[in-house]
């Protein structure tokens, strides 16, 4: 099943995509979960840091920065239209 | 005022436990509420008092208090830093929860920001399995408006349980009706009966295990099946707190276990 699932970080920015797996563990996790990164929950990329990091995403209609190494741990789906 | 050395000193934090009542009739409310929902705007407003506002989140790093009165009867405001979940990640998140579940305020108003509810309302039902004597404000409904959300405060007061006020803070609306609220559900005129979560069969089963043991040792002072949640969760350092918590000088209602 994680073949059809992608990491968060390799999304294209202006993507919407929907949260299907935390991979993130402990206080890490929890902390996720308490943003709003909970399973099938839409998030769009906005936009990437000059230095290609952090990442904004915009997620329950409040604007998140997370670190790639944090977004790797995120596994989406994108949705195609 | 930004993170200054001693106001981010964990002791800074710690001294605000100690809230001393000048009359044994007023009431303790606590402040609670994700960052940046203006519960400082809120507190200013009620209490006449000027604390810092901004924002920018994170702003509150230690809990103010003030007094207000309604109705001859005087409360006292605690100003909470704005956390996102009672799961402490960091110390003034820690603080935040330490205030709600062992210092017992009267009632905790927790504010939230009507253009992003759904983040909110993580919080709303975590507090709401520590205490019962809860009040939803629902504040920012101007922000809302103007991103074109409706928020339905009377089918949300019925879906959680709880008094829902709606407040646009900052033009000042709205707040007497939050003073009167405050009041009533202190005098109980009005007793919040929140709606818990439900938990998967596995963990409700342990719960109802734990609850035998944890009865004992809190001894009605804070929520047993709380504490059984935490414990689940793998939070050790509860125990702890409860064991060390009579040693907690001042506390605001020198709750002896």
């Amino acid at each position: 099943m994680y073949e059809k699932y992608i990491p968060l970080h390799q999304v294209h920015i202006g993507k919407t995509c929907i949260i299907k797996e935390l991979k993130a563990t402990g206080s890490q996790r929890r902390r996720l979960l308490d943003l709003g990164f909970t399973q099938d929950t839409p998030i769009t990329v906005i936009r990437r840091s000059p230095l290609g990091d952090p990442t904004a995403y915009l997620i329950k209609k409040s604007i998140i920065a997370l670190r790639q190494e944090e977004a790797s741990k995120i596994l989406v789906e994108i949705i195609r239209n | 005022m930004g993170l200054t050395c001693n106001a981010c000193k964990r002791k800074a934090m710690q001294d605000t436990y100690h809230i001393k009542k000048s009359n044994p009739n007023q009431m303790i409310i606590a402040l609670a509420g994700n960052p940046n929902t203006g519960k400082s705007t809120i507190f200013n407003e009620l209490t006449g008092l000027k604390q810092h506002t901004g924002n920018w989140p994170g702003k509150t790093v230690t809990n103010a208090w003030g007094i207000f009165k309604h109705k001859n009867q005087e409360f006292i405001l605690v100003d909470l830093p704005g956390t996102y979940s009672l799961f402490p990640n960091s110390a003034e998140e820690e603080i935040a929860r330490d205030f709600i579940c062992f210092s017992k305020p009267d009632a905790t108003v927790i504010v939230v920001d009507a253009s992003c509810l759904e983040r909110n309302l993580n919080l709303v039902l975590q507090i709401i399995e520590i205490t019962h004597t809860v009040i939803l404000c629902v504040n920012l409904l101007d922000e809302a408006r103007r991103k074109k959300i409706k928020v339905d405060l009377e089918k949300l007061s019925v879906e959680l349980g709880i008094p829902v006020v709606g407040t646009i803070a900052r033009d000042k609306k709205g707040l007497e009706d939050l003073k009167d609220i405050i009041y009533k559900v202190c005098s109980k005129k009005i007793i919040p009966h929140p709606k818990m979560t439900t938990y998967p069969k596995e963990i409700e089963d342990e719960i109802q295990k734990l609850i035998p043991m944890i009865e004992p040792l809190v001894k009605n002072k804070i929520n047993p099946r709380w504490v059984a949640l935490q414990m689940l969760d793998g939070d050790l350092k509860i125990l702890e707190k409860i064991t060390n918590y009579p040693n907690c000088k001042g506390g605001c209602h020198d709750v002896r276990l």
